[in-house]
């Protein structure tokens, strides 16, 4: 016979399978709310994939759109959101990366770095049309860069600058303490502490933030209507210069037009957008396991 | 015998002094965890700082190669000396006095990189101008770590036993060719044999090396140091020969705490 049985009075355990019951409760709701998210989510996807499959093929990924739905395809928006994301991710991952280095390993504590930090914190949440304004005003018309893809692009980069900064600060504060202070008591200076030591343990950590980052960028619509991405390009973009269009704005643009084909169309474009996040996800994923192995 | 404060302080003459400690203060913000401390350590010896939980001789250790000044608000007084040089004279990089005191740390805190890399890092940011294989197992050989990891030089580090990560931290530190090496609780957080192994260690080292440790197990300062510091509330209460403050005591409040009635 178990001995607590024996010692706990009635009265004690009492309270002891009210304790149980209540986590079995708790338990249950979090099961729940979490099925019910990913039952929407595949609901969802079931609806996108039945409208849009059928018009998934090679002339879809190969046609410039057009105003009969058997002829459209995206072969201009995904170029342009290709072009887009590379030159985001060329643009805001060394910036945002280097501003983390520099606000965790290198500024001094003092009320304008607590400021400043308070600000990009603020900026994650700032709405993304108002950031379309900013690139209209500064890209297309201060710098009269027009509505290229570079005007595009550097509006992106600043939208997600502040989602990669947090992450990569938190991802360098993970890295313990005393693998700093080994390197510095080596005679190591901060550089050299940070570049072998600080980054190295913290590339997993900043890798998923780039990636949710530039994963942010890829579906976000409403900076590129803002500063003026086209919706009908019948050309694929050659050079960072030239105007481009991308795939959520193809969709949006698909998506509000009165026939049942196009929205159709719109969903096997949102077949596609998905596939590229995905192989965008497991590239990181693959990439962060290996680091992480190395690192074990 | 000179009188220094209210401590009890043996002089150590000049040929054999590497490090001075002179009138040292060291405050966080505004409050002394260190105050008004001098003594000498002396050449190719084994200084112990002992004293109960909080009495400084952490931050006391810390401030002999400037690792004190990764903590915000850290502010020294008073002077400390190497080899007659001022430590924190304006002119003097904390690199460079990193590079030749080293530091072994409480917890065994290896990089997340194999064994090799663990040891030849440090000689690589130093420009090490010789051979660093040749180093690496020489440090190896040093931390008596070699026979166990040879055959696995590229494995990771974290794989060790913690008694043997701690002996290679020493390797590590041993490996930038350091003059002195101070050894913050080196064993706390080890079991009596690898406890053993890093004693036996550093009486091995000792020709070759000064150094410094702080320990909270009075039987180990007693079993390995020639000289130690008893510290209490941030004060030195006595320092002298090992045999002296544990046989004869000229402070009660040593006598007390060695004897085990408080602390």
């Amino acid at each position: 016979m178990p001995l607590s049985i024996e010692l706990s009075k009635p009265k004690q355990r009492e309270s002891l399978n009210k304790r149980h019951f209540k986590a079995k409760i708790f338990a249950r709701f979090c099961a729940c709310v979490t099925w019910m998210g990913t039952a929407l989510l595949l609901i969802l996807l079931y609806q996108i994939f039945s409208d849009g499959l059928s018009w998934l093929d090679w002339d879809f990924l190969n046609n410039f759109p057009s105003r009969f739905p058997e002829r459209a395809g995206i072969k201009s928006a995904l170029a342009g959101t290709i072009w887009l994301i590379s030159l985001v991710a060329f643009f805001a991952i060394p910036v945002g990366v280097a501003t983390a280095i520099y606000i965790e390993e290198f500024s001094k504590k003092n009320l304008l770095s607590r400021i400043i930090e308070l600000n990009i914190s603020n900026l994650a949440g700032v709405p993304s049309i108002v950031y379309g304004i900013i690139g209209l005003t500064i890209f297309v018309r201060g710098l009269s860069l027009e509505r290229s893809l570079i005007s595009g692009a550097l509006t992106m980069s600043l939208l997600i600058l502040p989602v990669i900064i947090i992450a990569s600060r938190e991802a360098i504060k993970t890295v313990p303490i005393s693998i700093r202070s080994a390197a510095f008591a080596l005679g190591a200076t901060r550089w050299q502490t940070v570049w072998s030591h600080v980054l190295p343990a913290s590339f997993p950590g900043i890798l998923t933030g780039v990636i949710l980052a530039l994963s942010r960028a890829i579906g976000e619509t409403a900076p590129l209507l803002m500063i003026g991405a086209l919706t009908y390009v019948a050309f694929v973009p050659e050079g960072p210069m030239d105007s481009f269009t991308a795939l959520p704005i193809q969709i949006f643009n698909w998506v509000s037009r009165p026939q049942e084909e196009f929205h159709q169309l719109a969903a096997a474009a949102i077949i596609v957008l998905l596939t590229v996040l995905l192989a965008m996800n497991s590239v990181a994923i693959f990439v962060r396991h290996k680091m992480e192995k190395k690192l074990q | 015998m000179r009188k220094n404060g209210t401590a009890e302080v043996v002089a150590i003459s000049e040929d054999e002094r590497i490090l001075g400690i002179d009138d040292v203060t060291i405050c966080y913000s505004d409050n002394p965890a260190v105050k008004n401390v001098s003594f000498d350590i002396a050449r190719n010896k084994i200084t112990s700082i002992i004293g109960p939980s909080g009495c400084g001789k952490s931050t006391l250790l810390r401030s002999l190669n400037r690792m004190n000044e990764f903590i915000s608000e850290v502010s020294l007084k008073g002077r400390v000396s190497f080899d007659g040089q001022d430590l924190y004279a304006k002119s003097v990089d904390p690199v460079e006095v990193r590079q030749h005191i080293g530091m072994v740390f409480q917890k065994p805190n290896p990089f997340p990189k194999s064994i090799y890399k663990n040891v030849s890092w440090g000689p690589t940011v130093n420009q090490y101008d010789g051979s660093i294989p040749e180093l690496v197992e020489r440090s190896l050989k040093q931390a008596s770590l070699w026979n166990e990891v040879k055959d696995r030089l590229n494995d990771s580090a974290l794989g060790l036993s913690g008694g043997q990560q701690q002996r290679l931290c020493i390797a590590r530190a041993l490996a930038i060719e350091p003059t002195v090496l101070l050894m913050d609780e080196p064993c706390s957080a080890l079991d009596p044999i690898s406890t053993a192994h890093i004693e036996n260690l550093m009486y091995d080292l000792k020709s070759r090396y000064t150094i410094v440790i702080v320990t909270h197990n009075m039987q180990q300062a007693a079993r390995v140091s020639d000289y130690t510091a008893f510290m209490e509330m941030g004060n030195l209460i006595e320092f002298g020969e090992t045999d002296q403050i544990f046989t004869r005591p000229q402070e009660k409040r040593t006598e007390e705490y060695v004897t085990g009635r408080f602390g």
